[in-house]
């Protein structure tokens, strides 16, 4: 045990990555064949499920505050990182850099990574919890809520999820095809979701055809007939979700104009003032660009595609074309607010309006669901109840990300919760509340039974032959990635003897 | 000056994925890379009698002081002296994660230069934001900068601490 001690008190500085001493690679190298080393008893032993920024962010975080536990993510596909890669806008390449860092985690002789791995199906969380100290359940929010009107099942309405999911490449949605034969699409919801959505609809396909978006949805999006986009929200200006870059982003989209609704943004100058910072900026900008001076608006004048934000309008019902019972428009409610700042809440005034499009994309929010009927879950919140990412009545249970806090925040939200996870069973290491101190067996028992029932992982080294054969894919057509589209391809190509 | 943000902005990338690659032992565009490491090498030791003093305070208040050159911004500080803070600089200096936030006393908030938009709108999504919050990753050594102090701010969870603490 000591021996261990001394063995990793070099490796402080492995979270900076930048060269990592060739003694550690080397040590690595000899420990077995596999290149991950295997310590017979009591290091603690932990077991996370998902391989997005919480679960990477929550390994990082256990290894470098102790020298001896040891981390295995699980993840559900045969790729990792989660909505890093299926979440993150493909126009967005900055904030996947975070993968380097997670690539350096999945490389740590303590850490290990298990894709294609269905917890919940091919292996049981309590099975999990059998074999280690702890299990961490970082699987974010997959599911997505709906918005419980009549129509929202028609041809033409999607959601968010499953829409950015079909441009990023998430195999469950790759046959979504969505139908952009039409002119105006209509975004519920003004989160940052709903830009990148609007956006990506809307931005030239030069600037797009760079990026790693799939082929299909890029094809799709060149032939597409959009013209307008309206992104809708309950609440008005001082309320909408977005962050003022994506916003900012939008104003500055080439050969694209704002159309906003004057009226809408009565009373916000005088309320400019009392607000913190950040919501003052990104209502600034609102209001600028909501009245632009008119020189502006003549340059401008020649876009040829329009994006507008919508203020207290609320879903009553998805319209249907009589003839192919498809989606011809949406009827939304007038809502007005009551109470003002970030608590208003947006009450139906009874007028409603209607209007034509045939494109509807709700983006009202992801939603966490429950993996295993032994998990405590809340589904009013749709999280697991937790205090400082210990799960509720349920020891050895932990969670981070989004399944803990709600599907809300940008990546160093999600970085902090993951920390404070962490945090939290060093802690419970440290004052025996988790007891560590009998040996548990680990990736290797869990291994010995997905055989069993015939699952084959895939690591780390796989993944990164399929990461090698998307960045030449997409060499071939000037994209930094050509992603592979379905679970039987990546396997494929991770399964291949070098 | 966009162009010049912009290449500047590669650069960062480069050198990030530069000290990737060595660590992940990727072999292609070995030469080149090669090459971007002598011409970096040799821009530090030729520079190395003009390097510039900066003081960081730690999120345990720690006093941490470290050596850089006139250009490098105080995020390739931290990296290239291995400062251990956690999560800083997750996206390497792209503008894209407002985790290199660092706050500075006024008098040197003064000195730093102008902020542009972008910049600021990152600023806005980072905890415990002050008026003399700057992004280190923006911040470019100069000479005039010798013995600036930065302080790293509280996380999310040391602020909620602090708070359940004295409540
Ligand atoms: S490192 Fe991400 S904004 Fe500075």
């Amino acid at each position: 045990m000591s021996g261990h001690k001394m063995i990793f008190s070099g490796l402080k500085v492995w979270t900076k990555g930048r060269s990592r001493p060739a003694w550690i690679s080397r040590f690595h190298d000899g420990m077995n064949g596999r290149g991950k080393a295997s310590f017979s008893t009591c290091s603690p032993k932990v077991c996370i499920v998902g391989s997005g920024p919480a679960a990477f962010y929550t390994a990082q975080s256990l290894i470098k505050a102790r020298q001896d536990v040891e981390v295995d993510l699980y993840e559900r596909l045969p790729v990792p990182f989660g909505l890093v890669r299926f979440g993150v806008a493909p126009d967005h390449p900055e904030v996947k850099n975070v993968i380097n860092t997670f690539t350096q985690t999945a490389k740590h002789p303590r850490c290990s990574f298990y894709g294609n791995v269905n917890v919940g199906k091919d292996v049981s969380v309590k099975e999990l919890q059998q074999a280690y100290h702890a299990v961490v359940l970082s699987y974010g929010a997959e599911g997505n809520r709906s918005m419980g009107v009549p129509g929202e099942d028609l041809a033409g309405v999607y959601s968010a999820k499953d829409f950015v999911g079909w441009y990023n490449g998430l195999p469950s949605c790759r046959e979504l095809s969505p139908d952009l034969s039409c002119e105006t699409a209509v975004i519920l919801g003004q989160g940052n979701v709903a830009l990148d959505v609007a956006r990506v609809l809307l931005s030239p396909i030069d600037i797009l055809k760079k990026t790693d978006i799939t082929q299909p949805a890029l094809e799709a999006l060149a032939e597409s007939q959009v013209r307008r986009v309206l992104v809708v929200g309950r609440r008005g200006p001082m309320q909408v979700a977005c962050t003022i870059k994506e916003l900012r982003e939008m104003v500055n989209l080439p050969n694209t104009r704002p159309d906003m609704v004057a009226a809408d943004f009565e009373g916000v100058t005088e309320a400019l003032k009392d607000l913190p910072r950040p919501r003052k900026r990104l209502t600034e900008l609102m209001l600028k660009t909501a009245v632009e001076v008119p020189g502006e608006k003549e340059k401008r004048n020649k876009a040829s595609r329009f994006w507008g934000l919508r203020f207290f309008r609320s879903p009553i019902e998805i319209l249907a074309d009589p003839d192919t019972n498809r989606t011809a428009g949406i009827r939304l409610g007038v809502n007005k607010l009551e109470g003002s700042g970030e608590g208003a809440r947006a009450v139906l005034t009874g007028e409603v309006e209607d209007v034509t499009c045939g494109l509807v994309i709700s983006s009202i929010g992801y939603k966490s669901i429950p993996i295993d009927p032994s998990v405590p879950f809340d589904s009013r919140k749709a999280i697991v109840p937790n205090n400082m990412g210990r799960i509720e009545q349920a020891a050895g249970l932990y969670c981070s990300g989004w399944l803990k806090t709600g599907p809300t925040g940008v990546i160093a939200t999600t970085m902090n919760n993951s920390f404070d996870t962490a945090r939290s069973m060093v802690e419970d290491m440290d004052s025996g509340t988790l007891d560590v101190s009998t040996a548990r067996t680990g990736s290797q028992s869990i291994c010995a039974l997905l055989g069993k029932r015939g699952v084959k992982p895939v690591t780390f080294s796989d993944w990164e032959k399929i990461d090698i054969v998307e960045m030449r894919r997409g060499e071939a057509t000037g994209k930094p990635r050509e992603k592979l589209l379905t679970v039987e391809e990546m396997l494929q190509v991770a399964r291949k003897n070098n | 000056m966009a162009l010049v943000t912009a290449l500047r902005r590669l650069a960062h990338v480069r050198l990030r994925e530069y000290s990737w690659r060595t660590a992940a032992v990727t072999s292609s565009a070995g030469a080149w890379l090669t090459g971007q490491r002598s011409f970096t090498t040799g821009t530090h030791s030729l520079r190395s009698d003009n390097k510039v003093t900066v003081h960081f305070i730690n999120r345990d208040g720690e006093k941490i002081t470290a050596k850089g050159s006139p250009g490098d911004s105080l995020l390739d500080i931290v990296i290239n002296e291995d400062l251990d803070f956690d999560g800083f600089g997750a996206c390497e200096g792209t503008l894209a994660c407002s985790t290199c936030h660092l706050i500075f006393d006024e008098d040197v908030y003064k000195t730093l230069g102008p902020v542009t938009d972008e910049e600021m709108d990152m600023l806005d999504l980072a905890y415990g934001l002050t008026d003399t919050s700057r992004l280190g990753c923006q911040i470019c050594l100069t000479r005039s900068l010798e013995g600036l102090v930065a302080r790293v701010p509280e996380s999310v969870a040391d602020i909620r601490q602090s708070k359940d603490g004295s409540s």
